[in-house]
């Protein structure tokens, strides 16, 4: 049904919440209903386990991953979120997770790449965006910015909105870029570009790994 | 079947035998490459969508000589440069116009590709006048199909005007760092402060 | 390597009817008894031959890849070893941009967002708000936006079907599809005064009620519209070429889709029958009669079939909605985000005052956020917004379907012809404004 009048507090939560709540007991920070959508905030340690159980386990069948997100406030001492929002399609469910990396601290959170393969891009465009680094993703590089960009992460509250640079010097450095070197990845490794490749890049590359694009 | 008789093609015999037309040459090569300009749709977004509603059969683009797209550079004529361009794709249009052989024009199509549009933030380029020369900027977000055909046809009223003997035109330059022609970005950043040209808008409370 | 075997039988371009006069679907290979054969692996016959692999490029000007897509490809002869996609070349920082927005300025870059869905993602954007304000929209507006997300979704599939067509071969599909687009164009063009980029809503209502004789205009173009379906149908569906060129490529089964988060056209066709419109209803469309459909292979030609299916249902909702459209306003009357009318304004005091501040600082949401999803032509598209109480959104994140889509295609191709990249590369119904936003 169409929601209609959803109250901005006090709507019923999500009956997945009180679950996660029984099962994982102090690793369920808060939970909050709002707008008439439930929002689980789960330790940072124990978020692949939870995901996982939230796919597997059968009364819950949390089978599609919506997006993977990150949320900066612009109050300068509140926390970084990553966001995710899960569907269940047999019990058509949704429900928001929500894991807080507070400042000062290292931003990285476990990727639910292993559980769900659509998260794939929207970690790396995470990590594009917010410099949020998902361990065990398999291929964390950045996807909509150029892979040598140097300037910061875009969706920050610290980057302005045009850019570090004068717009002259931006361009610059975009035409001043090898272009070759950023459209071929690993199969430039013979190349003469692999020189101008970024240091972690080249280790990569030597290693020999494939990337799994 | 009541066909009429198809009518006897009309020989022109002139008096004198054989046929002469007086011309410039600069006026039979401006004509024929006016009507037979081959674009290369260099496509990114919106306008795109309204290139190809100019191409399709309301608005038929064939009829300026224009049927024939070349999506390769390197048979194309003039490059339509639809829709915005960013940064990460600033090389690539680069790339794109100097494969294009000589004679080559190129029209901006859209407000995004003349001046970045309302995209005056961190990725987008503020005009692509910013790499590649502009022959005639067509404004609107994205420009009506009848907007774009005006641009196409001031584009050859521009063509028919052509010298051949004018080599400047065709003349491609790189200003060397070196060289005094080169101007460093700080530079045209603080000539073009004051005027909030494409290259550096600055608008207050944003 | 895997290979694929596509055998087409030239007698199935000749064209079966059922008995409402839809072409029917014959399986591509029949043994004698007239019943289905799976297609199967054959066996490898050519010794192995040794020699190096090749990579090509593929963009990021192509005129297949529908925009600024690149693809590098590892071919070994004609076989796609490995697909790498790259992205980005149409980032313009959208979701930055929102954050300096108000909410009703955000509205014309939703537009350009997915621009072949302009005045769709306007109505997601507009739901989202409204959510995020706790406003109710009227009646009026429910059905004119309902009106509005389909006309939408015919023109995009027609975009699709129109390109599609081209990258397999076909040019005429292109020309019909886009004669019907100029009428869709002409419709929108009286109603928001835009052909492409509408700008349509507002939070809390509609930029503009349809003009007189409007719905008049609507009548007229779905009683023609079906027919350039059928006329399509006729043409595609069972034509030897297009079905040697889609059938068994780029298949997905209902796991894999759901697990790579796939949505619309390409899960429906994969056999989950997932429609936002169905599972998560908005806009009052679980009162619409209208069928999910679904595919059973997941291949090219599935999706096609899907997305064929969804323009007659989206004509059949347009009918419905035509058939419903109540009297009444279209704008709520919440002051907190509907301008006074403007004769007050001009007169009575408060109303100015209220004016210049609704329009100077914009209306200000209470403190939360909100993930609103509907169905767009390509998928699930969500508008997820945070508010922090101030008039701009502290973070406005669109969910894109087609990067979604996109980012399954290594998985789709690697196996497959060189040119099959291009069919399912189209089938995915990828716009890069969408994508790299």
């Amino acid at each position: 049904m169409t929601p209609h009048n959803v109250p901005r507090e006090g709507a019923p939560a999500n009956p997945t919440a009180a679950a996660l709540q029984a099962r994982f007991g102090d690793a369920i920070r808060r939970v909050d209903v709002v707008w008439g959508e439930t929002t689980v905030y789960v330790a940072r340690e124990r978020l692949l386990e939870i995901v996982r159980w939230l796919h597997d386990d059968p009364e819950q069948q949390y089978d599609y991953l919506s997006d993977v997100t990150a949320v900066e406030y612009r109050d300068p001492e509140r926390a970084l979120e990553v966001v995710w929002h899960l569907r269940s399609l047999p019990r058509r469910r949704f429900l928001r997770l929500k894991v807080e990396l507070p400042r000062g601290t290292a931003l990285e959170v476990e990727s639910v790449w292993p559980v769900y393969r659509g998260a794939d891009w929207l970690e790396r465009e995470c990590y594009d965006m917010f410099g949020i680094r998902f361990t065990g993703h398999p291929d964390l590089r950045r996807i909509l910015m150029w892979e040598q960009y140097r300037e910061g992460y875009p969706l920050r509250k610290d980057f302005p909105l045009r850019g570090r640079f004068s717009r002259a010097e931006q361009l610059r450095q975009a035409l001043a870029a090898n272009p070759e070197a950023r459209y071929s990845m690993e199969e430039l490794s013979i190349a003469d570009a692999f020189a101008d490749l970024p240091d972690e890049m080249r280790q990569r590359l030597k290693s020999g790994a494939r990337t799994g694009e | 079947m009541g066909l009429t008789p198809r009518p006897a093609p009309r020989s022109v015999e002139a008096t004198g035998g054989e046929n002469w037309v007086t011309t410039k040459l600069d006026s039979l090569v401006n004509w024929a490459r006016k009507n037979s300009l081959w674009p290369m749709p260099f496509g990114t977004a919106c306008c795109a969508i309204e290139f190809m509603a100019t191409a399709a059969s309301k608005y038929d683009l064939a009829r300026f000589g224009m049927e024939r797209m070349s999506f390769s550079p390197r048979q194309a004529d003039v490059l339509i440069c639809a829709g915005r361009v960013p940064f990460k794709l600033a090389p690539v249009l680069r790339r794109i116009w100097q494969q294009m052989p000589q004679p080559k024009w190129c029209i901006s199509m859209g407000a995004c590709a003349s001046s970045g549009g309302m995209f005056d933030n961190y990725a987008v380029v503020q005009g692509i006048d910013t790499i590649i020369p502009v022959d005639v900027y067509v404004p609107g977000c994205p420009p009506r199909p009848e907007g774009l055909l005006y641009g196409i046809l001031l584009l050859q009223e521009k063509v028919s005007q052509e010298h051949m003997g004018d080599d400047a035109i065709r003349r491609e330059m790189e200003p060397d760092p070196k060289s005094g022609l080169y101007i460093p970005p700080a530079a045209i950043d603080e000539l073009s402060e004051p005027f909030g040209n494409s290259v550096h808008q600055t608008r207050s409370g944003l | 390597m895997a290979t694929t075997r596509r055998t087409v039988d030239v007698a199935l371009a000749t064209t079966g009817l059922d008995e409402r006069g839809r072409p029917v679907r014959t399986p591509l290979v029949t043994d004698a008894s007239g019943s289905a054969i799976a297609l199967e692996e054959p066996p490898m016959l050519e010794p192995e031959l040794g020699g190096e692999h090749m990579l090509i490029n593929i963009g990021p000007q192509h005129p297949a890849t529908h925009g600024v897509l690149r693809l590098v490809l590892e071919l070994d002869g004609e076989t796609v070893v490995r697909c790498i996609p790259h992205v980005g070349y149409l980032h313009c920082g959208f979701e930055k941009i929102g954050e300096y927005r108000q909410y009703n300025q955000i509205i014309p870059w939703t537009d350009r967002e997915d621009y072949l869905n302009s005045i769709g993602n306007n109505v997601a954007f507009a739901l989202g708000a409204e959510r995020l304000f706790g406003i109710e929209i009227t009646p009026r507006c429910t059905v004119l936006r309902v009106i509005a997300a389909e006309l939408s979704r015919i023109i995009s599939h027609l975009v699709w079907l129109g390109t599609t067509c081209i990258d397999i071969g076909a040019f005429t599909p292109f020309l019909w599809s886009f004669q019907e687009r100029e009428n869709v164009y002409k419709l929108l063009e009286s109603w928001v005064g835009a052909r492409l980029t509408t700008s349509a809503t507002r939070v809390g209502g509609m930029a503009a009620d349809i003009p007189d004789g409007w719905m008049d205009g609507l009548r007229a173009f779905i009683n023609n519209f079906s027919k350039t379906i059928d006329e399509v149908d006729r043409m595609l569906t069972r034509n030897g070429i297009w079905v040697g060129r889609t059938v068994g490529l780029g298949t997905m089964t209902a796991e894999e889709a759901a697990n790579y988060g796939l949505s619309g056209p390409m899960l429906r066709a994969s056999g989950v029958d997932y429609d936002v419109r169905k599972d998560f209803p908005y806009l009052e469309y679980e009162t619409y009669d209208f069928d999910v459909p679904v595919g059973t292979n997941g291949d090219v030609y599935d999706r096609y079939l899907v997305r064929m299916e969804e323009l007659r249902q989206s004509v059949l909702i347009l009918r419905q909605a035509a058939d419903r459209l109540p009297d009444g306003p279209v704008n709520t009357d919440d002051h907190r985000v509907v301008l006074p009318p403007k004769s007050k304004a001009m007169s009575d005091m408060e109303s100015m005052i209220h004016h210049f501040k609704q329009v100077m600082e914009g209306p200000r949401p209470p403190v939360g956020e909100t993930y609103v999803a509907v169905e767009s032509p390509k998928g699930e598209k969500g508008y997820y917004m945070v508010s922090d109480g101030t008039s701009k959104p502290v973070r406005w994140r669109i969910r894109p379907p087609s990067f979604v889509n996109l980012s399954a295609i290594p998985k789709m191709v690697e196996g497959h012809l060189l040119s099959d990249v291009i069919a399912v590369n189209a089938s995915i119904d990828i716009v890069m404004g969408e994508i790299d936003r």
